[in-house]
């Protein structure tokens, strides 16, 4: 590895060199610039959005531990929910079963390094046009990466998102969260502290994997840069269940100081940052790791992305028992290096090869002076040209109607999550099509935790803050809808090239809206991950912020989901349709690109319907609830009439807008419910509840046992569906097996 | 004509089931095996003109299905 090479892989521009060079009065070694590069990436330093996320709320009642560790935690009792999402999206759009299957497995290290049960995975997936033969490839191999890596270590994949958009051809999205479960005591930080203590590695050997994963995934895919392709990283399920287990015992019998997983820039990050937490001067001897090839070098070391790797502080007295829980586990494990001062203000980072001093650098500038980027803000000039609506032909409603429940969108992804063990550790309540997001249950409690994950690139392409915004109030919306109290969240920010003005201001904007829906809502951000540079050929994708959230309720016996349960019960909605076409899946559909206004969103108002669902939930005031999003009102109630497997709708809507936005569009802040219809001392209450947060409530219709869904406006019938019309369309499986 | 496709992975790539392998050997006391890497092998009967002709095609069969070029090498032999 030469000087200049080192350069070129590090990723670091010109005037960062150069800044490395003034900072450490000389040239930086080889192995330095690989640090340097792996620490200033946007994927660990966040040089482009630390700005913007410091402005983040972070702190709040539920909240245990903010951003800055493995994971976010949030907590109940004398539980900690332990979550956060990541992306995995370069490496899947490479290789798209290994990507995905490393992805997960990246994801559930950093949710059982700090101590708790992974519980459950919720996975948010894009993918480019729906005829494509390269769509259908990408998505058969990330389905079948998670399925038999997630399947492997027994944690359910129970939730998530499956969108197809154009714009993600070249770059396909994928975010994949964890959820885990852990007691408040049990908790465990990523530190390596106290003077003496011993830097402990275990699980698999390293080789040459996807050497500068971190500094690759900073970078725009081309369609002919191949060359700058690492070498793709393999999971190994087995293992991960084996480091699983033996983390866990590890933590729970209290003989490690901090544990941190080895993800992006492997060795390199987790050291430094442990050490950089804890404020202690670290000491590497790195041909001490375990190497599953020959001659490996300290720069290969430092930056192999090797998969199933953890390192931990431990105390001397301690490694022996260490080692006999390691051993138990038949997992490889090494002393890689100790803690060589106690607390100072200037720690340091020093790596040995054969004795030789390799990487000596202060810790500081590498973890917490990243040079960060404040560019100007230039509004974009498609925000406007994207507004007006295109002439557009449409079928028959009730045609319209039946395309959207087939389209692979909305359409029920029971082919997807069929492969997944989804009801391994038998938590799950419900199906996964009964929901906007998960219920599970906490064994020997009555409370319930809520996940779901959402994200809308079309509305955030539109109106990036509006779109920031509808991401927390959507998930937040699904959370609620169940019944629970959203507790906080985590997010992917997936954008384009972030030095280019347009995603750029669209990250800003999004990032802003996102921060103001978290404060309204009272769900604070606890961590999450960048992914910029989502380009292919210069072409950005939509800007994508995916929001995974997490709630609590106190009794998951009262949760509630969108089916359908009994004929004769009435259906109304919770707040308002408007004239708000633009953005929808319907137009995007039919006008063939994604245009228009964003749906607006007034987030007081979300707050007060989101409270009270809850309550509606909590008294038992109502039979189903289901929140109306993509394919809008007519979806909807198509969705709880096929849930309920039996049962049909007769609607009847008197609203002055024109047809398309009060059946297909997707105004926010609506919800549908449906209650029983002769018991007058419920339905007073619930209009009473309704006034009293300041919500409209209208009666729209009746749950009917004709197997038909039938929507009238103003007493003619413009949709009359049978229900096993609209199951066939719904049921449509993107791919057969 | 016959042919062969072997399908390995690439030196380098991680190969979890030939590390299973040697873990197994190594408790069955075969100490000194020192690496195992596992491949596949498929055996294809093809109708072309020449050998010429049908490893063009076996290469373009090989590069779009039997294995993953990302992370996986072939090789093809015509046997008869």
């Amino acid at each position: 590895m030469t000087f200049e090479r080192a350069v070129e892989f590090s990723g670091l521009s010109k005037n960062e060199i150069q800044l490395i060079e003034k900072l450490l009065e000389r040239k930086p070694t080889v192995e330095e610039l690989g640090v340097f590069g792996a620490l200033w990436s946007e994927h660990c330093g966040y040089k482009n959005t630390k700005p913007m996320l410091k402005k983040l709320p972070t702190t709040g009642r539920h909240i245990i531990q903010g951003p800055g560790e493995n994971a976010g935690v949030v907590g109940f009792d004398d539980y900690a929910i332990v979550f956060k999402i990541e992306s995995h999206n370069h490496p899947s759009a490479v290789e798209p079963y290994e990507g995905a299957a490393t992805g997960v497995g990246g994801i559930l290290r950093d949710i059982f390094a700090m101590g708790a049960m992974p519980i459950a995975m919720v996975d948010s997936l894009r993918f480019g046009r729906r005829d494509s033969k390269r769509t259908r490839y990408l998505v058969g191999g990330v389905i079948a990466g998670i399925s038999d890596y997630g399947n492997r270590v027994g944690v359910p994949t129970v939730a998530g998102e499956l969108v197809f958009e154009d714009s993600y051809e070249g770059n396909p999205l994928v975010n994949v969260m964890c959820v885990g479960l852990a007691k408040k005591d049990g908790i465990c930080k990523a530190t390596a502290i106290g003077e003496g203590n011993l830097l402990f590695y275990y699980g698999s050997k390293t080789g040459r994997d996807g050497l500068g994963g971190a500094t690759f995934a900073s970078a725009e895919l081309s369609s002919e840069g191949e060359d700058k392709r690492p070498s793709v990283q393999v999971g190994d399920a087995f293992t991960e269940k084996l480091i699983l287990e033996a983390t866990l015992e590890l933590i729970d019998k209290k003989l490690v100081v901090g544990v941190q997983d080895m993800g992006a820039a492997g060795i390199t990050s987790s050291s430094c940052e442990m050490a950089a937490r804890g404020n202690s001067t670290i000491e590497l001897d790195i041909d001490k790791v375990p190497a599953r090839e020959q001659n490996m070098s300290a720069y290969e070391f430092l930056l192999s992305e090797s998969q199933e790797r953890m390192l931990a502080t431990v105390e001397p007295k301690m490694l022996n028992k260490v080692i006999e829980v390691i051993n138990k586990y038949e997992l490889d494990h090494a002393v890689i290096g100790k803690v060589a001062s106690p607390v100072t203000d200037n720690p340091r980072v020093i790596v040995r090869e054969h004795g030789k001093t390799v990487v000596d650098l202060p810790l500081r500038p590498l973890v917490h002076d990243v040079p960060l980027y404040v560019r100007d803000m230039i509004r974009p000039e498609y925000l406007d040209q994207v507004k007006k609506i295109p002439d557009y032909k449409i079928p028959s409603y009730k045609q319209v109607l039946l395309e959207l429940l087939s389209d692979p969108n909305i359409a029920s992804k029971e082919w997807v999550y069929e492969r997944y063990d989804h009801h391994v550790q038998t938590n799950l309540l419900a199906e996964p099509v009964m929901a906007g997001g998960a219920m599970l249950r906490v064994k020997g409690t009555t409370k319930g935790i809520a996940i779901s994950t959402d994200g809308n690139g079309r509305y955030t392409y539109l109106d990036p803050y509006t779109g920031g915004m509808q991401a927390v109030a959507e998930a937040c919306r699904n959370i609620s809808c169940m019944g629970a109290e959203p507790y906080g969240i985590t997010n992917c920010l997936n954008f384009g090239n972030p030095e280019k003005p347009m995603p750029y201001y669209q990250m800003v904007k999004a990032i802003e809206g996102m921060g103001e829906a978290c404060r309204k809502l009272e769900a604070p951000v606890t961590g999450g991950n960048a992914s910029l540079y989502n380009e292919t050929d210069g072409e950005p994708i939509l800007p994508t912020i995916v929001v995974g959230a997490v709630g609590v309720i106190d009794d998951y016996n009262l949760s509630m989901f969108n089916g359908f349960k009994k004929a004769g019960d009435k259906i109304a909605m919770l707040g308002t349709n408007k004239n708000e076409i633009g953005g929808s899946l319907f137009l995007t559909k039919y006008a063939g690109k994604v245009i228009g206004e964003c749906p607006s969103l007034d987030i007081d108002t979300e707050v007060r319907l989101q409270k009270l669902i809850r309550a509606l939930i909590a008294q038992q005031r109502v039979h189903s609830v289901q929140d109306i999003s993509d394919g809008g009102l007519a979806v909807a109630v198509s969705e709880c009439a096929v849930n309920s497997k039996r049962l049909g709708a007769s609607l009847d809507l008197q609203d002055d807008i024109p047809l398309d936005a009060l059946l297909f569009g997707e105004t926010q802040s609506r919800i549908l419910i449906s209650y029983p219809a002769n018991d007058k001392a419920n339905l007073d209450v619930l209009k009473e509840l309704c006034v009293s947060y300041d919500i409209p409530l209208t009666e729209i219709g009746e749950v009917t046992a004709d197997r038909k869904i039938v929507i009238r406006v103003k007493g003619k019938t413009l949709i009359d569906a049978g229900i096993d019309d609209a199951v066939k369309s719904y049921n449509t499986r993107y791919i057969e097996e | 004509m016959k042919a062969k496709i072997e399908v390995m992975l690439k030196p380098g790539v991680f190969d979890p089931q030939g590390k299973v392998l040697m873990n197994a050997l190594h408790h069955l006391d075969y100490a000194s095996v020192k690496d195992v890497r596992a491949a596949k092998l498929f055996y294809i009967e093809i109708d072309e003109a020449t050998p010429d002709a049908a490893k063009k095609k076996l290469d373009e069969m090989a590069d779009e299905l039997f294995a993953n070029p990302v992370i996986e090498n072939y090789h093809i032999e015509i046997t008869s």
